[in-house]
């Protein structure tokens, strides 16, 4: 057992920085959905734009960093607010045209981006002072991603505190369990909306920021996180922060310790792990329940 | 006539004192909360019967207990005496136990005949097949079409059901309900919703349907089951309380109390107002 | 009405003869796109069938489509290079694919069924990539033969012809799509769509429906396949892939979620816009596709076929031009 544990550690750790970082992708697609009923399949540009926005402004020192994360959440909260408006008028229209819609928006932004940034993927350094390896119970590490899963679990607790014991997140709550109750309180819904979007926009293209070194930028990588993330959302139930974390983070293990494990079958890994909890349970494993 | 005849077969087992309907026992528990609590009651063949209560009686969940859009916790729902506990809602209708809806529910972008068409069509045993036999498709649009003229719709049947008026809408629901030729008919709250003068024309169109189909009707609105009923069963707090006619449940102290106990004081002997 | 009928008719046969007329006057590379538009359209009849008619949202498609592809190519390589055995034999193989994994596709509806099929697709696209014995993996499956399409007749090389054979199959395809949407089955659909509930209630098990639905879907967008293998005469597994499944649906939506004669209009026009028009802007084709969705979601919130209300709102001054029109 020990010898097993030993074997597959790295792969564990590694699971869990990526579990993190597809969390802060997860959520805001789920909340999005959950609350507003939108479903945004531009949700992994925003990962990219940020993930560029670190190759560019980062330079190996703190500082570099500190401007990426700044200038990535204003590309997040501007990218977010974009999208709320462009969807907005679509209230009511269907999942369909919001599809079109949000697809389009994410093919647009990925061909401006390949005119910027060129069709290579761009492997971005993280700060200097963080790009050595560590040992860790005997094994080396990346010190990057230690400290990536340090902020990123920081991140994920605030998101779980903020949705789980602040009004808002009460506010939040109630409104996924029934969506008309916004109205009915007098709660402008379009405000929720930008709110709940730029929210969830902001988050992605942090994590693009902290994760280009883990999930490097470059063409496809939308779509390939877009897709990650609404397997997270669909395993871990609409709507839901705790079942996006919990999912995320099962994923992330899926992705790494399975693939160790089982490598002939690595690609189906992903995918088969959720055909089989829709079987199972088609509203997702940690779905919030609905009155 | 002929034609309605086949229409409506309906009338199954009337003859041997069968009842239409038979409730056993019949539970629905949501965790701690006993919605439906051993409820037993017999729907007579041919009758028009009622299920009425307070808020909260358990109303609509015996509804799709008996429908088969949820599972019963325990007991029993026998059709002609046949026991139907375990039967899909799909498996029900095509035995004959056929429920229409409590907010008007139909196939909005289809027209009113295509809606009765989708019911006739069931009932005469729809194939996946691409193929389709002209003269067959001419029976069973005739088919359609004489339901539609049994409700006084047969002017609009062309229109998309989207179209339609509340009060149409309504008429439609019946035909399409009445299409499956059910042997029994459940209606969900009918009157929810409805205005005053819309009540009335539907409870014409109750009082208009052949004796053969049993009609079991679960509703709000006290002035519609009196007018209907021959038979009244009333619920509190998921119990089943009294079965009998008109007249007895009207009398009956139980109910009263009942009825003042619950908040809403829908009175029971009042016209409701507006 | 008889006017109309009039109308039908001339119109028809002009779309009849501008089909026939395309190798005559177009080049070989126009043609090849009119050619891969046909196959498009015939795959996004399928994605309309479930998703415009049954209401059940697809981004699937594709893995069906690869299915049918492969089977066409492994038939014309080892068997025959007979268009016909080779349409019969992929439609079957996507009727057999489409009956294994329907039943699990089926247990969602909504955004559920559209993420299963998600599922489904990825999956698809993941096994074709390493099944390297019979697909050829991720090099692809080449050295697939002409078609013949009689027996002992020549091989079709020429794009005037292929085009001719994609035309003839995609052609009855439609028609068959057309028969079965105005049978009782195809009515089912429509209603499985505005109303299970209900359809329930009147005594439809309506998995079986939506199951009918998944089968007769799979088989369509399987027989797409293999006239894509026909025509390309190169397989691989970017055939069956999120992108195919994805312009499918798309193509779908921009024609008019529901009407057959606009999904093959969205289908030729997503095909173009990529294909063609993305060659003469240098190779920005993602650019004029995102650019075509976020248009037509805005200005044709019903498709291309959505009626001509809303075209008249684009076009506000021609409508008053012929303010006979209006009175009609």
């Amino acid at each position: 057992m020990s010898g097993w544990f030993n074997a597959h550690f790295v792969s564990m750790v590694d699971g869990v920085a990526y579990g993190l970082l597809l969390f802060t992708l997860a959520v805001g697609l789920s909340l999005v959905f959950g609350m507003m009923d939108v479903l945004n399949l531009a949700h992994g540009t925003l990962y990219l734009a940020g993930a560029y926005t670190a190759y560019a402004l980062s330079d190996g020192s703190w500082l570099g960093l500190l401007i990426a994360l700044v200038v990535g959440l204003v590309v997040g909260l501007l990218g977010g607010g974009l999208l709320a408006a462009a969807v907005a008028p679509l209230q009511g229209r269907g999942h369909l045209d919001q599809a079109a819609l949000t697809l389009g928006i994410s093919l647009i932004a990925a061909e401006v981006m390949v005119m910027l940034f060129g069709a290579e993927v761009l492997p971005t350094a993280p700060p200097s002072a963080l790009s050595g390896s560590v040992s860790v119970l005997g094994h080396t590490y990346p010190v990057y991603r230690l400290a990536f899963i340090g902020i990123a679990t920081l991140l994920a607790a605030l998101v779980y505190l903020a949705f789980e014991r602040s009004s808002v997140g009460a506010l939040v709550r109630a409104t996924v369990a029934d969506r008309d109750m916004v109205r009915t309180m007098g709660v402008d819904t379009r405000k929720v909306l930008f709110g709940v979007f730029g929210f969830g926009a902001a988050l992605a293209a942090v994590g693009g920021v902290l994760g280009a070194p883990i999930i490097a930028p470059g063409p496809g990588i939308d779509e390939r996180v877009l897709v990650l993330s609404l397997v997270v959302v669909v395993i871990g139930g609409l709507g839901s922060v705790r079942g996006a974390l919990l999912g995320a983070l099962l994923i992330g293990q899926v992705q790494t310790l399975g693939v160790a494990l089982v490598p002939s079958y690595a690609p189906f890994l992903l995918f088969g792990a959720m055909l089989l909890v829709l079987a199972l349970r088609p509203q997702g494993l940690f779905a919030p329940g609905r009155a | 006539m002929n034609a309605s005849q086949h229409v409506v077969p309906g009338g199954r087992g009337s003859a041997d004192g069968v009842p239409a309907l038979g409730v056993e026992g019949l539970s629905r528990h949501f965790g701690s909360l006993r919605a439906v609590q051993e409820v037993t009651f017999e729907v007579r063949a041919g009758s028009r019967h009622a299920v009425i209560g307070p808020n909260g009686a358990g109303k609509s969940t015996l509804f799709a207990l008996i429908a088969g859009a949820l599972p019963a916790t325990s007991g029993r729902v026998r059709l002609h005496g046949d026991d139907v506990t375990s039967m899909a809602e799909y498996a029900r209708a095509n035995r004959g136990l056929v429920r229409t809806f409590q907010h008007s529910s139909l196939f909005l972008s289809a027209t009113a005949r295509e809606n009765v068409l989708l019911a006739v069509q069931r009932r005469h045993g729809v194939q996946a097949s691409p193929w389709r036999s002209v003269t067959r498709r001419r029976a069973l649009l005739e088919e359609a079409d004489e339901v539609l003229a049994q409700l006084g719709l047969l002017d609009r049947a062309g229109a998309a059901a989207g179209a339609l008026s509340h009060g149409e809408r309504r008429q439609l629901e019946v035909a399409v309900a009445l299409a499956t030729a059910p042997s029994v008919l459940l209606l969900d709250e009918p009157a929810a919703g409805m205005s005053p003068a819309d009540t009335q024309a539907f409870q014409q169109i109750v009082l208009g349907l052949p004796q053969e189909v049993t009609v079991l009707l679960v509703e709000h609105d006290l002035d519609l089951v009196f007018g209907l009923a021959d038979t009244v069963t009333v619920l509190h707090l998921g119990e089943h309380l009294i079965t009998g006619d008109p007249e007895q449940v009207r009398a009956s102290e139980a109910v009263q109390s009942a009825y003042l106990g619950a908040e809403d004081t829908s009175d029971l002997f009042l016209e409701e107002g507006s | 009405m008889n006017s109309l009928q009039v109308r039908r008719t001339l119109l028809v046969g002009l779309v009849a003869f501008a089909l026939l007329m395309v190798p005559w006057v177009f080049g070989a590379f126009t043609v090849s796109t009119f050619t891969r538009a046909l196959v498009f359209a015939v795959l996004a009849m399928a994605v309309n069938l479930l998703t415009g008619v049954a209401g059940l949202p697809t981004l699937g498609q594709a893995a069906y489509f690869g299915v049918g592809a492969y089977t066409g190519a492994l038939v014309s390589i080892h068997w025959s290079e007979l268009g016909i055995v080779q349409l019969l034999v992929a439609t079957l193989a996507g009727v057999v694919a489409a009956v294994l994994t329907g039943p699990l596709a089926i247990r969602g509806r909504g955004v559920a069924f559209l993420m299963i099929t998600l599922a489904i697709g990825e999956i698809g696209y993941s096994a074709a990539g390493r099944l390297d014995a019979v697909t050829g993996g991720t090099d692809g499956l080449s050295g697939i033969l002409p078609v013949v399409v009689l027996p002992g007749g020549e091989g079709l090389v020429n794009e005037g012809l292929i085009y001719y054979y994609v035309l003839v199959v995609a052609v009855l395809a439609y028609l068959g799509v057309g028969m079965l949407l105005r049978s009782p089955f195809g009515l089912t659909l429509r209603g499985l769509r505005d109303n299970e509930a209900r359809l329930r209630a009147v005594g439809y098990r309506t998995d079986a429906y939506a199951l009918g639905a998944f089968v007769y879907a799979g088989g369509l967008a399987a027989l797409a396949g293999s006239l894509w293998a026909s025509s390309q005469r190169f397989v691989a597994p970017g055939d069956m892939g999120f992108e195919i499944a994805a312009l499918a649906l798309l193509a779908v939506i921009v024609g008019g979620v529901g009407s057959m004669w606009g999904a093959c209009l969205g289908a030729a026009l997503v095909v173009f816009t990529r294909d063609y028009f993305g060659q003469i802007v240098s190779g920005h084709a993602p650019l004029l596709l995102g650019t075509l969705f976020v248009l037509a979601v805005y200005l044709l919130p019903k498709g291309i076929a959505g009626g001509r209300a809303q075209w008249r709102t684009l076009f506000p001054r021609s409508h008053a031009e012929h303010p006979t029109a209006e009175v009609r």
